[in-house]
């Protein structure tokens, strides 16, 4: 297999001028098509879904969701992720940009030569995919674009997809999280959103002065829970303010008494 | 360690100082006729020489205990139990050095003045020392300020805010060549009237306005139909004298925290007028809360309310604030004009 003779691209800035300029560098490169243009973060997370591109070119700050939230909400089960090229004023996001997995990552103003060098990276990317045996599994976009938070930097929302609307869940809202095989039901405000990312992959994301994880399978955020219960032998449940119970493991009750005192 | 040792010449002189302290007290202890010239000279010398270590004891005392931030009878307390020492280590030393000479009970008569004199000394190197010091405060205090107003200048100007301007040219340049260079000519409108801001201590608030209005008309290019500005200006306001860069910082956190953050965009309604002798102004824009924002870290704001409180005292007074999807930041501060 070989690739496709012109790539399809999707444009993601909310500066109409940038956009200009990344349509104009595009058509004198040659061979890549642009099938959508958004100018911001929603528009950005359907186009792409729907669209399928081969490529997107991402800008960082943009309204209702920054680059790195619409990089989480990209759909992994359906074929290969597209490639990422950051576009960007700001180099601090560079690491996380790289570490999200992206492709290059392009400083504006930049030149036609720089932007061709960064289309040339992004055909060896997708060229070595094609090459790879699919078995080979790759780490989901979501948990790419977890890993690139910066360490120590809890996130203030969740952004969770479901088909094509986006919720965004700021954390003093979310109550607990519960594991689903490979995907985590975030429950805020008595309904529950799921989310293709692993509870371990959250934990970290989530400020430990605010939530435990009480359980193989539960993180709880500490200001919803009303009382600890002994359930069996060597068990407890944590019984949250709305009435829920959850199961509190040994080591997750040890974690439990240390954040909220003896009295636990 | 104290400062005087660090500089040679001003220890010279404090020793000559001594010196002639010590002349001074070898008459004192002449005067009453018991004791021959050279008998005070050999007394007075060693006892000057020892004080003048002694006196230079408060320095630290005194930076332990600022003037007004230890209590009154602490410091009292302090200062004298510690002058009260000084003066009897001096006056033994009077009676060693005084039985070396074999002056016998010819010293005792003097005993009270040495006790005045060395009390007088130490007490009045106490005093000495906190003028000194206040001194060196508010010297570092003027340095501070005009640190933090050069800083506060400097990261007025982003430099992301750059680079997006230049990123727009780059656009233009090709698709309208025109307009990249009106962009190119208020982009250097800009910055020129934001030069040589640093030296100057006032603006008038018209001038203020100009710079703001310069910055608006580079980000209009960017933002294009996004961003709309009402400006409404009570001409009475026009010569009132405002720290610069007061009110661009606002401007352009209504743009990156708000305009950018709405998809079609929204309005920014500056308003300024004077009342009661009182420059109000406010700036007002639309946001979206549900939108990631660049770090709300409000440095902007900080720094803004900082420089017009170092101006205007209490006088001055600064609010901002979100209502629902509205952000309104507001200040006043007394109209001062050019005499």
């Amino acid at each position: 297999m070989s690739l496709p003779a012109s790539l399809r691209a999707v444009i993601v800035d909310d500066e109409e001028l940038a956009r200009q300029l990344l349509r104009e560098y595009l058509w004198e490169a040659g061979g890549v098509e642009v099938v959508g243009e958004c100018g911001d973060g929603f528009d950005a997370v359907k186009a792409i879904g729907e669209l399928k591109p081969d490529l997107v070119f991402l800008d960082v700050q943009m309204p209702k969701l920054d680059g790195f939230e619409v990089l989480e909400l990209i759909e992994p089960s359906t074929g290969p992720p597209p490639s990422v090229i950051f576009v960007t004023a700001y180099d601090q996001y560079a690491m996380r940009a790289f570490e999200a997995n992206a492709v290059d990552y392009l400083l504006k103003p930049f030149r036609l030569d720089r932007f061709k060098k960064a289309l040339d990276r992004a055909r060896e990317r997708m060229r070595a995919r094609l090459g790879e045996t699919k078995a080979a599994p790759e780490m989901t976009p979501s948990d790419l674009a977890a890993a690139a938070r910066p360490p120590g930097h809890a996130v203030e929302r969740i952004v969770v997809r479901d088909g094509s609307k986006v919720h965004i869940i700021p954390i003093a809202k979310l109550d607990y999280v519960e594991a689903q095989d490979d995907y985590a039901a975030l429950h805020s405000e008595r309904k529950s959103y799921l989310k293709q990312q692993t509870i371990a992959t959250l934990e970290t994301q989530l400020d430990p002065r605010r939530f435990v994880r009480i359980h193989r399978s539960y993180i709880v955020n500490l200001e919803r829970i009303a009382r600890i219960e002994p359930y069996a032998k060597d068990s407890r449940v944590a019984v949250l303010r709305d009435g829920t119970q959850l199961p509190v493991s040994r080591s997750g009750y040890a974690k439990l008494k240390e954040l909220l005192g003896e009295n636990a | 360690m104290h400062p005087l040792f660090r500089n040679k010449r001003w220890f010279a002189a404090y020793l000559a100082l001594w010196l002639v302290l010590a002349a001074a007290l070898a008459a004192l202890l002449h005067l009453p006729g018991a004791l021959e010239w050279h008998e005070t000279m050999a007394l007075a010398g060693p006892l000057c020489l020892f004080f003048a270590f002694v006196c230079l004891t408060p320095w630290y005392m005194c930076r332990q205990l600022p003037l007004w931030s230890a209590g009154i009878a602490e410091m009292l307390s302090y200062h004298l139990g510690a002058a009260v020492l000084a003066t009897a280590l001096w006056v033994a030393l009077a009676r060693v050095v005084a039985s070396a000479l074999a002056l016998g009970v010819r010293l005792d008569p003097e005993i009270p003045h040495l006790i005045a004199v060395g009390l007088l000394l130490y007490l009045l190197s106490v005093a000495l020392h906190y003028m000194a010091l206040a001194a060196e405060e508010s010297r570092q205090a003027v340095l501070y300020a005009r640190e933090a107003e050069l800083r506060a200048l400097k990261a007025q100007i982003n430099p992301h805010f750059l680079f997006n301007c230049l990123n727009s040219i780059a656009a233009l340049t090709t698709s309208d060549p025109g307009r990249a260079r009106e962009m190119c000519i208020r982009l250097a409108d800009f910055l020129r009237s934001t030069l040589g801001l640093g030296e100057r201590a006032s603006v008038a608030w018209h001038e203020e306005l100009d710079l703001a209005q310069a910055y608006l008309d580079v980000e209009q290019v960017r933002f294009g139909s996004r961003l709309q500005v009402q400006v409404q200006v009570d001409e009475a306001c026009a010569d009132c004298l405002v720290p610069p860069l007061v009110l661009q910082p606002l401007i352009e956190n209504a743009v990156k925290h708000g305009i950018a953050t709405l998809v079609d965009g929204g309005i920014i309604q500056v308003h300024s007028r004077v009342q009661d002798g009182l420059l109000e102004v406010s700036v007002e824009n639309g946001f979206d809360p549900e939108s990631p924002s660049p770090r709300r870290n409000g440095l902007g704001l900080r720094n803004v309310r900082t420089r017009l409180e170092r101006r205007f005292g209490p006088s001055a007074r600064l609010d901002a604030g979100a209502h629902e999807n509205r952000f309104r930041a507001e200040f006043t501060v007394p109209c001062r004009r050019m005499e």
